[in-house]
């Protein structure tokens, strides 16, 4: 398919995008027969799990697509760039411990405050982890991709040390910390949902990166150093190194934030596991998303479904839930094989 | 041995790239394969070459090679128009990778001093590929194509990156190796080595044969009429109203101590042609005045006078982004610095306004760049330059690629900008090309710049360029 | 360390635990001099872990060892399709497949074991003291007394660094990873090439992965490399593209993992995860270093 202007593109990323989760899931089926499971009861509780009621799809999905869109996000602000984040899994557990700590030290703070303190510091603690690999690619050429994929190993050993020394719980006796203030805590959508405003908060990011991305000079920028650093150095006169880090330092404070909300929206405690992979979950949502804020929300939304189904699946029929990580990855090959076209 | 391509077709899509090609090559002569950009001739020398297969047609008898390694059992040995070998691996690896040899290390290294020694093309077999000099390199692409006894010689425009002096070297090398009952194919679009060279010449144009005839029945213009189909009349020459100084370099050095310093002034009006032969420091010394890429100044003042318009060499990768639209070019080019918002309906609208007006065929302001053909993108990112009214533009190879047409009506862009007042600034690899665009000219060997006046002879421009660019 | 015994056995566990590193890591070595970074050998040598547990469980440690290394042969086959069959991007194919193995293996492992998988007790090669040099002061223990998976890695060392620098088929490599263009211009297969070269680093990486259950672990558990693939290729950069350089700074980096069980033992007050995070914050800080001095196959990651 040749496509020679924007609109085209657009209806483009949609049909390959569709294309692909539909691989993905025939895919799985297809495993989970050949491993001996028995399929129509796995995909049943899948669905179920996702979108069976009105409850499933606000408690379940929802809430675990908040996250993915968050650092679905951060993933696509980072690649607009050419820069691969793949360490959203350390930076979000860098968020996470900051937030937890915030939200241990706020007390009695008016909730607007408190939740905002909590979240700014969640960006900060992204946003200094991920300037480790932003150094080493300004100073010293070190590609960001294996640096900030280390870095997960050690953001979730960080993890591992806070919640048994530092800020573990004054009994000592479980590997997690205290529950955070109630001024930090993000409120509820809705009497007994576990949707919290922290959905809305990421939506609001999506606008938000949306417009950045089109309509400023700022987000000009970075697509431009992205999509052409060549040109943008010479024609553009852009400093492409200093752009490139800039976006990737967003990039982790996003991821960062992501980790925050998880803490102040859904757990209030730090706990080991708290991320079930959703630093990786993301990038294929940010690919099967077209690297396009509207559509990485869609399909954020998308894989929060399959992440609560595969809890659900799990649970009722016995499948292990890491499953749906091989869905994740059809997507991605899928989506990277239809967008090679493009070049 | 008789290098035979009857009736050779291909098509890329709906383009037909050559029809019914009908090409002999003897051994004993040179045989030069003329034309325009684009014209076919280097599709047609793959093909022979085994990197292309045909549509239709077959090559001595046969349906043509499977790849270049069965075109080299053949005898055929090829000089592609970019340096092939590969820097980070030594000349005897370069050779012994490309004939076949099953030796490598120190046996490589023996048996590669021994070819060089026969073929008469002395280079240095244990040394890395990339600390050779461009002619040595070059060298090293003959060696390369005739390490495994090739009988037949293709060369895609060899002499493009050599200086004049060097050019004749390669050329004697040609006859000689023709006398002794080798086949030489020399692609070319250089008319001169062709009467230099050649025992034969076909002229292909549009991929269509136009000519094929012994050299000693042609004339310049019957050669030229056959590459173009008519006469180009020669542009008016035009030289603009010397201005006021806009670009002044006081003992500017910009590499250390090892150049000695240049002073010189460019006024509004002219154009100034430099000429030199690649990595002699051209590069930085025009990006330096353009303000771009970063190079340092070690010593020395440079006033430029703003605005500054900069047209890079490479405009697919520099020029341009491909993924983009052509407002996002646009606006690439204009952005001002800081934060704004960016008003799309407008920059559209200006974008329509320069294809319009510079005769860019493309499917609209939206369009994707690259969607565009190499001319209409050349038109594109020159008439982004001129946009700005700059004081100063900065061109490197601004017609590289582009066929007869397109080239020209880039030549009058910038002869256009330079009547209006600004300076204008062109390398071109091609001497000849430099020579007829300046109104003064510069040659940059080995970093340091010279000036001469622009009645010098070719010969004279030629060794200036290489007096200084052999290392020494 | 005032026991003399301790530089012994700590030496003695940075080869041990350092011998799956460096499979893994010579074999992405040839895979990048041939212009592919493979970042999915974290997903073969996972593969391989599972392969060499499944076959010891049910073949004996021999046919394990066969199992995990053709496991790792199968992932870096699709890992080759994409990257090489399709040109797709590298980096990101190769983080997708290192995902899919993950979640299969999990699968996989669900169905073999059940969930008692967790209890299950593997085989392990026993250390094969080798005759006359086992008795060398400090050499012997520390090299000679090991499984024989490690001196599969000695005599790969040699002949890895054979093949790339004195062989035909190592000249084309390199070639590939040099300049695809150039290389094909030469008359190289550069896909087949490649293709071959990303053969042979997964099926290193099988063979790491199956050295990391049956001559280290002992039992297969979900994620159990642990990003060891990764830091593999980490290794390849420190140890300059080239066999011998990879194989110090595998012993380097099997040094940074056994301090973790010697500190683990000693109990100091140091938080043991500072030494489960050292090898990670090692190969960063080995990136920084290497790749400043020295660049990698001019093109690495590059679709032909």
């Amino acid at each position: 398919m040749t496509v020679s202007t924007r609109q085209g593109e657009l209806r483009r990323d949609i049909s390959q995008a569709i294309g692909a989760f539909v691989v993905g899931m025939a895919l799985l089926a297809l495993f989970l027969l050949v491993a001996g499971f028995d399929v129509p009861a796995s995909l049943t509780a899948l669905w179920h799990g996702a979108f069976g009621s009105w409850y499933e799809f606000t408690s379940a999905t929802l809430v675990r697509a908040t996250p993915l869109i968050i650092l679905g996000l951060a993933f696509t602000l980072g690649a607009k760039a050419g820069m691969l984040n793949i360490g959203m899994e350390g930076q979000f557990a860098a968020g996470a411990i900051a937030a937890t700590w915030a939200g241990l030290q706020i007390g009695n703070a008016p909730p607007l405050i408190g939740v905002t303190i909590t979240l700014v510091a969640a960006g900060l603690a992204g946003a200094v982890f991920v300037s480790i690999p932003t150094l080493l690619r300004a100073r010293f050429g070190v590609t960001e991709v294996i640096s900030t994929l280390l870095l997960n190993f050690v953001g979730a050993a960080l993890v591992s040390w806070m919640v048994t020394g530092p800020l573990q719980e004054p009994t000592r006796s479980y590997p997690q910390s205290s529950a955070i203030g109630m001024a930090a805590r993000l409120p509820h959508l809705g009497a007994g949902s576990r949707l919290h405003a922290g959905f809305l908060f990421a939506v609001f990011l999506a606008l938000l990166l949306f417009i950045l991305l089109n309509v400023t000079s700022w987000g000009f920028r970075i697509r431009a150093v992205g999509a052409g650093p060549r040109a943008a150095a010479i024609i553009g006169r852009m400093p492409v190194a200093g752009i490139g880090a800039w976006a990737l330092l967003w990039s982790g404070a996003l991821a960062g934030v992501g980790g925050g909300v998880e803490i102040s929206g859904v757990s209030y405690a730090l706990y080991q596991n708290l991320s079930p992979g959703y630093g990786f979950t993301a990038i294929a949502v940010a690919l099967l998303g077209r690297l396009r804020p509207g559509l990485v929300l869609v399909s954020a939304i998308l894989f929060g479904a399959l992440e609560a189904g595969a809890a659900a699946m799990q649970r009722d029929a016995a499948v292990p839930a890491v499953a749906v990580q091989v869905v994740e990855a059809v997507v991605i090959l899928v989506m990277l094989l239809s967008m090679r076209r493009r070049a | 041995m008789t290098l035979h391509l009857q009736q050779i077709s291909k098509s890329y899509g709906p383009a037909a790239a050559l029809r019914d090609v009908t090409f002999t090559a003897m051994p004993g002569q040179v045989h030069a394969l003329l034309g325009e950009n684009g014209a076919g001739k280097s599709t047609l020398m793959h093909i022979a070459y085994g990197m292309l297969r045909p549509d239709s047609g077959t090559i001595n008898g046969k349906n043509g090679f499977d790849s270049p390694r069965a075109a080299r059992a053949a005898g055929i040995g090829m000089v592609h128009q970019h340096f092939t070998s590969i820097a980070a691996l030594t000349v005897a690896e370069n050779i012994a990778l490309t004939a076949g040899w099953c030796e490598t290390g120190a046996a490589a290294v023996t048996r590669a001093a021994l070819i060089v020694e026969q073929l008469g093309l002395p280079l240095p077999v244990s040394r890395h590929a990339e600390n050779l000099s461009v002619q040595l390199r070059q060298r090293l692409e003959i060696v390369k194509a005739l390490a495994s006894d090739a009988r037949t010689l293709l060369l895609d425009e060899p002499t493009a990156v050599l200086a004049p002096r060097e050019v004749a070297e390669l050329l004697e090398f040609l006859r000689v190796f023709a006398a002794r009952g080798g086949t030489v194919v020399l692609i070319t679009h250089k008319l001169d080595e062709v009467f230099r060279a050649a025992d034969r010449v076909t002229v292909l144009r549009r991929g269509e044969v136009t000519l094929s005839d012994t050299l000693d029945l042609q004339t310049p213009r019957s050669l030229s009429r056959a590459m173009i189909g008519a006469d180009i009349p020669a542009p008016g020459r035009t030289v603009g109203p010397r201005g006021k100084v806009l670009v002044r370099a006081d003992q500017l050095i910009l590499y250390g101590a090892s150049s000695s310093p240049a002073s010189f002034e460019i006024h509004a009006g002219e154009i100034v042609g430099v000429a030199a032969i690649d990595g002699n420091g051209q590069r930085e010394l025009l990006r330096t005045i353009a303000g771009v890429d970063g190079v340092g100044i070690t010593s020395g003042t440079l006033t430029v006078a703003a605005p500054v318009a900069f047209i890079p060499e490479d405009r697919t990768s520099e020029g341009m982004i491909g993924p983009f639209t052509l407002a996002e070019n646009l606006l690439l080019g204009t952005l001002p610095r800081g934060a704004s918002w960016i008003d799309w309906r407008a920059i559209h609208g200006q974008t329509e306004t320069l294809l319009r007006t510079h005769d860019v065929r493309a499917a609209g302001s939206g369009a994707l760049a690259e969607s565009l053909s190499g001319g209409n993108q050349q038109k594109f990112v020159l008439a982004r330059a001129l946009a700005g009214n700059p004081q100063v533009i900065v061109a490197e190879n601004p017609t590289r690629g582009l066929d007869l047409l397109a080239t020209q009506s880039v030549h009058q862009a910038l002869r256009d900008a330079a009547q209006r007042g600004a300076a204008v600034v062109v390398h071109s690899s091609d001497l000849d090309e430099v020579l007829e665009i300046a109104d003064r000219l510069f040659v940059v060997a080995r970093h340091e710049v010279t000036e001469l006046p622009t009645n010098t002879s070719r010969d004279v421009v030629g060794d200036a360029m290489l007096a200084v660019a052999t290392p020494r | 360390m005032s026991d003399p015994i301790l530089p012994v056995a700590f030496a003695a566990a940075a080869v041990r635990v350092g011998t799956p590193l460096a499979l893994a890591a010579i074999g992405e070595t040839v895979t990048e001099k041939s212009g592919v970074i493979n970042l999915g050998i974290e997903g073969a040598m996972l593969a391989g872990a599972f392969g060499g547990a499944a076959g010891a469980f049910h073949g004996g440690l021999a046919v394990g060892v066969v199992a995990g290394t053709v496991a790792g042969l199968i992932v870096a086959t699709l890992f080759a399709i994409m990257a090489i069959g399709a040109r797709a991007d590298q980096v990101i194919a190769g983080t997708a497949i290192t995902l899919g193995v993950t979640g299969l293996t999990g699968l996989l492992a669900q169905q073999v074991w059940g969930s008692a998988g967790a209890g299950l007790s593997l085989p392990t090669f026993p250390a094969w003291p080798l005759p006359v040099l086992e008795a060398a002061p400090f050499i012997g223990p520390v090299f000679f007394r090991q499984s024989p998976l490690t001196y599969a890695c000695y005599l790969l060392i040699p002949a890895t660094a054979w093949l790339l620098f004195h062989t035909r088929l190592g000249l084309e490599i390199r070639a590939s990873g040099e300049s695809s263009a150039s290389a094909a211009a030469a008359g190289v297969a550069v896909g087949r090439t490649r293709t071959l070269a990303t053969l042979f680093g997964g099926a290193c990486a099988g063979l790491a992965g199956a050295s990391l259950v049956l001559a280290q672990v002992g039992t297969f558990t979900e994620r159990m490399t642990g990003g060891r693939g990764f830091i593999a290729i980490a290794i390849v950069a420190l140890g300059r593209w080239h066999p011998w350089g990879v194989a110090i700074a595998s012993l380097v980096f099997g040094g940074a993992t056994a301090l973790q069980y010697i500190f683990q033992a000693s109990g100091t007050v140091i938080p043991y995860q500072l030494f489960i995070a050292m090898p990670y914050l090692l190969a960063l800080a080995a990136l920084g270093v290497a790749v400043g001095r020295h660049r990698g196959p001019a093109g690495l990651g590059r679709p032909h």
